[in-house]
């Protein structure tokens, strides 16, 4: 690892001021993610502005039929929260899949849904939940948040500050996981609104993305018949040592019509 | 970047560069040597230590980070010459082979008993899951956690 400087702001005035003093800063949170590159000299940031002493990016709290969660809450809270388990039982589940305790108890979802590694699990719920991001400038609609392989729309010197989602009816998270990392090779995300279907995949290509076409049949006819009978063509699938991209397809469909069946049960 | 801490209930105070990992602090600055480094990229779990209560890899954190915390590792499981329960029932039970896994393996299984004191087996199994040992399979581990459970 290379060298840096260090700071730990106590708030978000004083954390844009110190990644603004330097050319190449790099937010850190967890650090499951970012300090495994650092030491792999894939990432060689000239300062560190630790964001876990800023209290106001952490926590869950719910109003209006909106569940808020803070940048700076790790998986091991949002798995556990009973907030979370009442009003999004899908979010709890999926946090409490990820990697090991020992990554729940560090890895953020900020960190997570800004890093948009292709098969993390939080950026199908983003994208799978009618949800906004909101950062240290903006608040972003989540449908314009991921822009492709480990990329999204915030600035260099942006912060996510917190992920409002909208509470659905009903929804669900599944996940095809990888044995060894625990990382998705196919994660289904799918919700049900009153006006709405969403239906999100995670690990299945370069960047996590919602299946349209099969959103606007499923929310006129909820039943898993309406898989086999629309035309989505999805393409451009991870072909890896993991799985081909064949194989990634027919995951994505067995698996949607898995969730289906057991969100109609419910 | 000076950092102060609490480690097995003793204070310190030190030194240490920005990019040293809290597992090279333990291991080199504090010459607590429980502490093991197997792979170094958070997949095994030899590292493990508790940051204010919460089991952790200490292999994926800056000791600056751990500035301010309090921190356990395998030598403060006990205070005394004699063993804590959970490292005297990995012994009744032969859960260790090598012991290389081991400091790790038993602070992530106190660090579940703390959160869940009564977990089925399965359970067990899906707490291990970021702990890797080449040698024993597993069987004896896994008993060994049950154990302690039981007698709680
Ligand atoms: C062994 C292992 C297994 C894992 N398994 C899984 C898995 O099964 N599923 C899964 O989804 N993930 C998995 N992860 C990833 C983990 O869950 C973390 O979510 C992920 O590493 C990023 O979160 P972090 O808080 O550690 O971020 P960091 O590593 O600290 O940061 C990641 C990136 O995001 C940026 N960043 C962080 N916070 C913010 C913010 N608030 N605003 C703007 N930018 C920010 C940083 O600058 C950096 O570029 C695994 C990790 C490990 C080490
Ligand atoms: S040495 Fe830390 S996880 Fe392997
Ligand atoms: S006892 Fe040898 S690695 Fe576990």
């Amino acid at each position: 690892m290379y060298a840096f400087e260090y700071f730990a702001p106590k708030n978000l005035q004083e954390a844009t001021k110190a990644f603004n003093s330097f050319n190449d800063s790099k937010w850190l949170a967890g650090g499951m993610t970012l300090i495994p590159s650092m030491k792999l000299r894939m990432n060689a940031p000239s300062a560190l502005i630790d964001l876990s002493s800023i209290e106001q990016l952490k926590g869950i709290s719910i109003k209006n039929n909106i569940l808020s969660i803070g940048a700076m809450t790790i998986h091991a809270d949002v798995a556990n929260s009973l907030d979370v388990i009442n009003s999004l039982p899908a979010l709890a589940s999926l946090a409490s899949g990820i990697g090991d305790p020992q990554v729940r108890n560090r890895g953020t979802i900020g960190g997570s849904i800004a890093n948009n590694d292709p098969a993390a699990d939080y950026p199908s719920a983003i994208l799978g939940l009618k949800s906004k991001i909101i950062t240290s400038k903006k608040e972003i609609d989540a449908g314009n948040f991921f822009n492709g392989f480990f990329s999204t729309s915030l600035d260099t010197d942006e912060l996510i500050v917190k992920i409002n989602f909208q509470i659905p009816e009903s929804a669900i998270y599944l996940k095809f996981a990888n044995p060894v990392s625990r990382y998705a090779i196919v994660g289904i995300f799918l919700s049900k609104y009153h006006d709405e279907v969403r239906v999100a995949v995670t690990g299945a290509a370069s960047c996590v993305f919602r299946v349209n076409e099969l959103e606007e049949g499923l929310f006129h006819d909820f039943c898993s018949s309406v898989v086999d009978k629309t035309d989505y063509g999805i393409t451009n699938l991870n072909d890896d040592i993991h799985a081909n991209s064949e194989y990634r397809r027919y995951l994505i469909k067995v698996m949607i019509k898995k969730a289906i069946s057991i969100l109609q049960k419910k | 970047m000076r950092i102060s801490l609490t480690i097995n209930g003793n204070p310190v105070s030190e030194d240490v560069d920005n990019r040293t990992l809290l597992a090279d602090f333990i291991r080199n600055t504090l010459g607590l040597t429980g502490t093991h480094v197997g792979c170094d990229t958070s997949q095994c779990g030899c590292c493990v230590v508790h940051l204010n209560g919460e089991a952790i890899k200490s292999c994926t954190m800056l000791a600056v980070a751990a500035n301010n915390s309090e921190i356990t590792t395998i030598e403060g499981l006990s205070n005394s010459e004699d063993l804590s329960a959970m490292q005297e029932s990995f012994r009744r039970n032969h859960a260790l082979q090598c012991g290389y896994c081991t400091p790790g393996v038993i602070m992530s299984a106190v660090d579940l008993l703390k959160n869940n004191p009564k977990p089925t087996e399965e359970e067990v199994r899906d707490a291990l899951e970021g702990n890797l040992c080449r040698c024993t399979g597993y069987h004896n581990i896994i008993k060994a956690i049950l154990d302690v459970s039981k007698a709680g």
